[in-house]
């Protein structure tokens, strides 16, 4: 990001604060935005350059949350890396760890069986639920209503009483395994899931009445941040801040991974790209995964959570290993030596709640990657604040940051 | 004991003053109370609700539902503030640095000399309110001491010598001064209307009560008491524009390097501000303690009737309390630009509109009823 300051400040006062330019003289003032700071949820660090009230120049700093995940993934089994997956996006965790174990199967050419897909699919569409709920509400928040951040916050809590359910963790799920998921769903949790569903369209109406065609909200963000088609493409924006650019891409339209394409339901696509826009885009994702939720329950296939025949990746059952000697050995082989994946290289990326989250590995064969690179979206979607930032007014950046929905944690990796 | 009578003349007001001050304070922590409780009702939470002191916090249902109100809660606030460690950066200027807080609250509490929270019937048969100094220019006293808050809020961003504080400060000094001049032109027209020429309360609040017994003059003057609200909100720095704290971006506006009971006076001075602008538009728009629009003064002229006039007026005013948190709580934060051309652009043009408007009025009535 930093090789390309020099270029785009030149070409960036341009629009609003080169009028400005002609009228104020004196100095510019730097200002020190985080890496601890509230406007950055998380630790990003902008330098930026004041003229009055504008912005001239910023110059995001990252890695303040920077562990090595990559690297890590190198020295343990493919089954050791999902809780490292939790730690990417952590408030998409479940959308994580099925991206992770996807591109290790898809590694593997392995089939997962109709019901694991299903549960997938579910642990997705709920992800990208407590994801944009939480986006739309920070959102909110950095806008000044805070109540609004109360409103869809009540109902993530909701959210992780389900997945606490479903995984045994509120926060760092861990749920999936390579070749399918830890555990079946537990008993009447899909019943528990369409209350969710029923409960959460009333607070998004609220939600609405209170942002959508509030005057202030709208002068606060209509406009503002404005992406062009080109430069989305350019930067490499993925998820919701893509689409609002008025760019229909969703992998789970074109390139259906999980049987995708069986469920009816629609991608919102923005016009303009303004902050406007991007919340208006992730307020409908929440109704469009609502109705994916309720479609995938509706005839939520019968069968095994896992893929049974894959003895060389998924650990037997428990019950199983203490009573027979060949599952005895396999799982003792599994969880020494990892699951079995073929040597080559592969890459998978899926549409994650805050853009297109890809994994690509290269394989020796044997239980542990030889190389792990991880897309994380929130990177490439921060990539453009150099260009966005400059000519906007102070106050305008927490709305553009928390418009992008960023999460640090994938960010740095 | 005539030592007693000799300077009882002197020591009245100060006893009166003393109180008032009491009853004010108490006032403040009990908005912040209310704050923390309506934010929370809003919000779908509890609140504060744990606060229990000895004896009284456990008298059987009494206490129980008194510390689930959270009662006790300011007095625990307020010893917290006390009993934090005193810290001062080592790169502020002590001197403005401390003066910044006693300059916030003391404009706030000062403006209480003039302002009537009720009356009484006097020998002779006269209304007369219940006020520390019954001026005839009080809305001026307090127009002019009120400005004088700006003045803590710009002085603390300054001594902090620290970016964020400073620009908090300066957009408070811009954002108070454009309103001022929307909220004087928009009171103009009030007292046009409450005080006819030759007569004895000029600017007087008092005089403006009075004037609204049959007619609140919210219902008769629409437009001057939204600009009136309108600036007011700015004049305390409330959401949605509280652009000296905007603590997303500003992460706690002029007060970010102030902390303990620094930081609490700046707190109460807020309040204070709020209490005193409620009591304000109380006074000018929402009848003071007349009853309702169109009942004439229900109260007595015995001592009941003074205390209800002030429980009355005293309602109304945590009604405007309520108020302001209630749109605390709903909306968000103008941008700084966006509040400069609400002031400059929309508030101050109707104001003037609507000053040239009414005295437009006022000269037609009078040539036409004299």
């Amino acid at each position: 990001m930093a090789t390309t300051t020099k270029e785009v400040s030149i070409g960036d006062l341009g629009a609003r604060s080169s009028a400005h330019e002609t009228e104020l003289q004196g100095e510019t003032m730097a200002l020190n935005v985080g890496p601890s700071h509230p406007t950055t949820h998380g630790v990003l660090r902008l330098k930026m350059q004041l003229d009055g009230d504008v912005v001239k120049s910023c110059d995001p700093v990252l890695g303040y949350l920077h562990r090595g995940d990559e690297k890590i993934a190198e020295n343990m089994t493919y089954n050791q890396f999902v809780p490292y997956t939790d730690r990417l996006d952590y408030l998409a965790p479940l959308a994580n760890n099925v991206a992770y174990a996807m591109a290790v199967e898809k590694l593997a050419k392995l089939e997962v069986p109709e019901r694991c897909e299903a549960i997938r699919v579910l642990c997705c569409e709920l992800a990208r639920v407590s994801s944009h709920l939480l986006g739309v509400g920070v959102y909110g928040m950095d806008a000044g209503a805070w109540t609004v951040f109360m409103y869809t916050f009540t109902e993530r809590e909701k959210l992780y009483t389900l997945f606490e359910e479903l995984t045994g963790a509120r926060f760092t799920t861990s749920y999936t395994r390579i070749g399918g998921v830890a555990r079946d769903i537990p008993d009447g949790w899909l019943g528990r899931v369409l209350e969710f569903c029923k409960g959460v369209l009333p607070v998004l109406d609220q939600v609405d009445k209170l942002l959508t065609r509030n005057r202030i909200f709208m002068d606060r963000t209509v406009g503002i941040g404005a992406i062009s088609k080109e430069d989305a493409i350019a930067y490499g924006l993925t998820g919701p801040n893509l689409r609002a650019c008025g760019i229909d891409l969703d992998l789970r339209k074109d390139k259906p991974y999980l049987g995708y394409e069986k469920f009816d339901f629609e991608v919102p696509v923005g016009t303009t790209g303004d902050c406007y826009d991007r919340y208006l885009m992730r307020a409908e994702e929440i109704r469009q995964s609502v109705s994916i939720i309720r479609q995938c329950i509706d005839q939520f296939p019968e069968g095994s959570y896992y893929a049974e025949d894959a003895k060389k990746i998924f650990a037997p059952q428990k019950a199983k290993v203490l009573t027979s000697m060949e599952e005895l050995i396999q799982n003792f082989m599994i969880v020494t030596e990892g699951p079995q994946i073929p040597a080559g290289e592969v890459y998978f990326e899926a549409e994650n709640p805050k853009g297109a989250l890809g994994f690509f590995i290269v394989s020796k064969g044997g239980g542990v990657p030889y190389r792990l690179k991880i897309r994380g979206p929130s990177f490439c979607n921060l990539s453009i604040l150099d260009k966005l930032i400059p000519g906007h007014y102070l106050t305008d950046i927490t709305v553009i940051l928390g418009s992008l929905d960023f999460v640090m944690g994938e960010c740095d990796r | 004991m005539e030592l007693l009578d000799a300077f009882l003349p002197y020591l009245l007001p100060i006893v009166y003053a003393v109180a008032m001050i009491s009853v004010f304070m108490g006032l403040c922590s009990y908005s912040v109370l209310a704050e923390r409780k309506v934010c929370s009702w809003i919000q779908g939470r509890v609140g504060p609700n744990r606060t229990r002191v000895p004896l009284l916090g456990h008298i059987p249902i009494l206490g129980n539902l008194l510390t689930g109100l959270g009662i006790f809660q300011p007095a625990a606030d307020g010893l917290k503030f006390l009993f934090k460690e005193e810290i001062v950066p080592g790169h502020v200027n002590k001197f403005y640095y401390m003066l910044a807080p006693v300059l916030a609250l003391a404009p706030a509490l000062t403006t209480m000399v003039v302002l009537p929270f009720g009356r009484y019937v006097d020998a002779d048969g006269i209304t007369q309110p219940l006020v520390l100094a019954n001026v005839d220019l009080g809305m001026l006293i307090i127009l002019g001491i009120s400005s004088l808050g700006v003045y803590g809020i710009v002085l603390a961003g300054w001594a902090s010598n620290s970016k964020y504080p400073f620009l908090g400060g300066i957009r408070a000094s811009a954002q108070m001064i454009s309103y001022e001049l929307a909220m004087g032109l928009a009171l103009l027209p009030v007292f046009m209307w409450a005080a006819t020429p030759g007569s004895d309360y000029g600017m007087s609040l008092f005089g403006a009560v009075q004037s609204q017994q049959t007619l609140w003059l919210f219902i008769w003057q629409p437009l001057s008491a939204l600009i009136f609200l309108v600036a007011l909100f700015a004049e305390t720095n409330r959401l949605p524009f509280d652009m000296a704290e905007s603590e997303t971006d500003l992460v706690g506006g002029f007060h970010t390097e102030y902390g303990c009971f620094k930081f609490g006076l700046f707190f109460v001075a807020e309040y204070a501000h709020v209490i005193m602008g409620s009591a304000l538009f109380v006074l000018l728009f929402l009848g003071g303690w007349n009853f309702l629009p169109g009942l004439a003064d229900p109260w007595g002229e015995s001592l009941i009737g003074t205390l209800l006039s002030i429980a009355w007026f005293t309602t109304k005013v945590f009604f405007m309390i309520f108020f302001f948190i209630w749109m605390r709580w709903t909306l968000p934060r103008f941008r700084y630009d966006q509040v400069m051309s609400l002031g400059w652009k929309i508030l101050l043009p109707l104001a003037v509109g609507n000053l040239v408007f009414n005295t437009i009025i006022i000269a037609l009535y009078d040539t036409f009823t004299r």
